[in-house]
């Protein structure tokens, strides 16, 4: 238990960074670069982490608790999903509704630290990120249902249990794909990646999840970003386990196929963004309804 | 109407002022609404000071007539204007406006261009303080109050290494109900400082005009000295100077074409293109030595010769650059999640075009001809090739940069293979007293327009120059009406106007 809980969260801790160096150097080998090193995040965090703090004066406490949030929240939402065939630390039925909304209340703060500053752009950052959210909510709640109603639980080391493996031999193997579909467009809106959000864009007006952070710096800066590392390790464990349900046997293999699975989820990442433009904005609540339309269909499949 | 008082002239001619009609303010005022009705444009339109009152200028073209017209009248510190029944005036009247304190009355957006202090003595019509240099951006914007209704501001300083200029939005929710753009933050003053020149100093001002179109302006400002001093440049220096236009106007349209498919996103032409600008700008440096043109074209003619082995490698390299450049962009044009965001987006129908007196690219995506290269050319015309598009939005501003592509590799090719022989320098005698001279270079953004007046002894005592941003801003402004906010930044670099070109 004590050492399950460990390995959770050092496994997080230390690999989450390197998603995003791998996302950013596959971008860079289809843009005919080198790019930048694979440990270039790790590199960001410890400079920010250097740095001092800078608060506007317009700021409240809010402005920090945006940041300390978005950095504590995938931390503990990482202890309710298991790791590959690693399972969750900590485990209780229902522990699905806390894990979707523990990522609801660390959204709450970082629009309302967003709205703190009182900049205009922040604000419009705001409202398009708690609009997109809203319209994914659906996906992974239906989503959820159907691995529900596969397993016989509601925590979420029943629904991603090794039944997965002969549930997708099974005729649920078409829900399983739809929602492994879903799942992947959410994943893709909730950490602001391209064809929903652009995260390297310098243009405050199209942007999203970036500019509701713009006018944070060092340290808080730092937390952000790592924060937003987590949290994308996390959702991407979700999707690892729906495709990748197989188990070694031995702890160190499901380890080495978990990380296989995140790494092969960043490279997906990086070749997505390298092959596609962005949606013009009004398309991406059309694109989420599709979703939510998909995962609903997904689980009409599995109650027929 | 009068129209015995209308001097019409072409490209390159020198213009006696003596022989120059004074027309009275209503003959001005018919005969200018007569010829914009008549399928004219305005180039230019400026004033002077005389001994008593102004002197106005106004210069219209006629494109297909392959001609220009001039009108010239006298006008005291108040005059009515002319921008309600000629939009595209608007800037040109604010200019005079804020320039000598000439009040355009009944002028329905008076407020100030540039944000400088008056260059007469006379009273401020704004009533700011003669001895503080006016801070720029200081001016009343248009506001859209309601529920709803939110305000964003953006600039003078923005994300990206780009120049300075603010933007103030007025939005409902996602959708922009107006966009009023303010600039001036780069003025240095350079019509002012060109007076009583030409000065060792003017043409290396006129370089950094627009930095990026360091061609068009050096050749619109060397075609006044010519037309003034009756030269006519050598056919070789004219070639070399349309060869070194139409490898800026390459270098810019991919630099464009890149930055269009970076903003939606879109990484392989984003990248492919920053390379392949980079390799055009350094065909620029191997004729000239400078990546920009600095100090390439020279009144007279220019100051470096584009010799044979020069020429074999400059063909070599755009034989090897020009597929490269295909595949990259036409990469751009095939990919249908890029055609989704460029497709409709920003659009701008043919005839708020024409009212507003758009030129270049801008003009020629919403379906107006409009291309000096191809109607007002100073010697013989090299170019017969005009691209236009007829849908006026972000698609069209891109697909007409990327047919221009295309047509220069083959025009510098053509160049390249008729350079006629002979001299490339010609020495400039003095400049013809009392003359007003006009130029139009068809440079990458669209027409560069610059008029030199000279005074008895031959020294300049009025320079104007029109970028293509002059015209062209108020088209962006146009554009966003209606639009997504999230779409300016695309918006914007469709249009890619320049800050420093309009600041002068």
């Amino acid at each position: 238990m004590i050492g399950g809980l460990f390995l959770h969260l050092a496994l997080l801790l230390l690999f989450a960074p390197l998603l995003l160096g791998i996302i950013t150097k596959t971008k860079a080998l289809f843009g005919g670069r080198i790019g930048a090193p694979l440990l270039q995040s790790y590199f960001d965090l410890a400079r920010l982490w250097r740095k001092g703090f800078v608060f506007s004066r317009t700021t409240t406490w809010v402005f920090l608790a945006g940041p300390v949030v978005g950095l504590v929240v995938p931390l503990l939402a990482a202890l309710l999903i298991p790791f590959g065939a690693l399972p969750a630390p900590v485990s209780f039925e229902g522990d699905l509704i806390l894990f979707v909304y523990l990522f609801g209340l660390s959204r709450f703060f970082t629009a309302l630290a967003a709205l703190d500053t009182g900049s205009s752009f922040e604000g419009m950052g705001a409202v398009r990120e708690v609009t997109f959210s809203c319209l994914a909510e659906p996906t992974v709640l239906f989503s959820l249902l159907v691995l529900a109603r596969l397993s016989d639980g509601l925590s979420l080391n029943t629904l991603l249990g090794s039944h997965l493996l002969t549930a997708w031999q099974s005729e649920a193997g078409a829900s399983l794909s739809l929602i492994l579909v879903c799942l992947f467009v959410v994943l893709l809106v909730e950490n602001s990646r391209i064809p929903f959000d652009d995260p390297n864009t310098h243009l405050e007006l199209t942007m999203i999840h970036e500019v509701m952070v713009l006018d944070h710096s060092g340290p808080a800066l730092a937390m952000i970003l790592y924060g937003a590392a987590l949290k994308m390790m996390v959702l991407s464990a979700l999707l690892v386990k729906l495709a990748l349900p197989w188990q070694t046997g031995w702890w160190l293999g499901d380890v080495g196929l978990f990380l296989a699975g995140q790494i092969g989820v960043a490279v997906l990442i990086g070749v997505i963004e390298s092959s596609m433009a962005r949606l013009r904005l009004p398309r991406v609540p059309q694109v989420l309804i599709g979703t939510s339309l998909l995962s609903i269909f997904a689980l009409v499949l599995v109650l027929r | 109407m009068n129209r015995s008082k209308l001097i019409r002239f072409t490209h390159g001619a020198c213009i006696s002022l003596k022989e120059l009609p004074c027309l009275d303010f209503t003959e001005f005022r018919e005969s200018l609404l007569e010829e914009i009705a008549g399928d004219g444009r305005v180039a230019s339109f400026f004033a002077m000071p005389a001994d008593d009152g102004f002197d106005l200028y106004a210069i219209l073209a006629h494109d297909w007539r392959e001609e220009f017209a001039l009108l010239h009248c006298r006008v005291g510190d108040v005059y009515p204007a002319l921008t309600p029944d000629c939009p595209q005036l608007h800037l040109f009247e604010r200019e005079i406006a804020e320039q000598y304190g000439v009040l355009p009355e009944g002028h329905p957006w008076l407020k100030p261009v540039r944000f400088h202090n008056s260059w007469v003595d006379a009273a401020d019509i704004w009533r700011r303080d003669p001895q503080q240099h006016p801070i720029p951006g200081d001016m009343d914007f248009y506001r859209v109050e309601g529920a709803g209704v939110h305000e964003v501001a953006v600039g003078p300083v923005h994300a990206g290494v780009i120049e300075p200029g603010h933007f103030r939005f007025q939005c409902h929710g996602e959708e922009v109900l107006s966009l009023e753009i303010s600039l001036g933050f780069q003025h240095r003053g350079l019509e002012p400082q060109l007076i009583g020149g030409p000065h060792p100093a003017s043409i290396h001002q006129m370089e950094a005009a627009a930095g990026d179109t360091t061609i068009g302006h050096t050749t619109a400002y060397s075609q006044v000295l010519e037309s003034l001093a009756g030269v006519e440049v050598a056919s070789r220096a004219y070639s070399v100077r349309a060869i070194a236009l139409e490898l800026e106007r390459l270098a810019n349209h991919i630099g464009d074409i890149g930055a269009m498919a970076g903003d939606v996103g879109y990484l392989p032409t984003a990248s492919f293109c920053g390379r392949l600008r980079g390799d055009y700008l350094n065909l620029t440096a191997e004729l000239c030595g400078s990546r920009f043109g600095r100090g390439l074209v020279r009144p007279g003619g220019v100051a470096f010769d584009l010799d044979l082995p020069l020429q074999e490698k400059l063909l070599q390299r755009l034989a090897v650059l020009e597929p490269e450049t295909r595949g990259a962009v036409e990469l751009c044009f095939d990919s249908p999640s890029v055609l989704a965001r460029f497709e409709g987006t920003g659009r701008l129908s043919t005839d708020d075009a024409e009212t507003l007196g758009l030129v270049g690219v801008a003009a020629r995506a919403c379906g107006l001809m409009r291309d000096a290269r191809l109607h007002h050319p100073v010697a013989e015309r090299e170019f017969d090739t005009p691209v236009i598009d007829t849908d006026g939005d972000v698609f069209a501003r891109g697909n007409v940069r990327r047919q221009e592509i295309y047509a220069s590799h083959d025009l510098i090719r053509d160049l390249i293979k008729r350079l006629p022989e002979g001299e490339d320098q010609r020495s400039l005698g003095p400049l013809a007293a009392d003359s007003l001279a006009l130029s139009v270079c068809e440079g990458w953004r669209g027409e560069v327009v610059h008029v030199g007046i000279t005074d008895g002894a031959g020294k300049l005592a009025r320079y104007k120059i029109v970028d293509p941003s002059f015209h062209n801003w108020s088209g962006l402004a146009m554009v966003l009406r209606g639009q997504q906010i999230s779409d300016f930044p695309l918006c914007n670099k469709s249009f890619n106007l320049s800050y420093c070109g309009f600041d002068l």
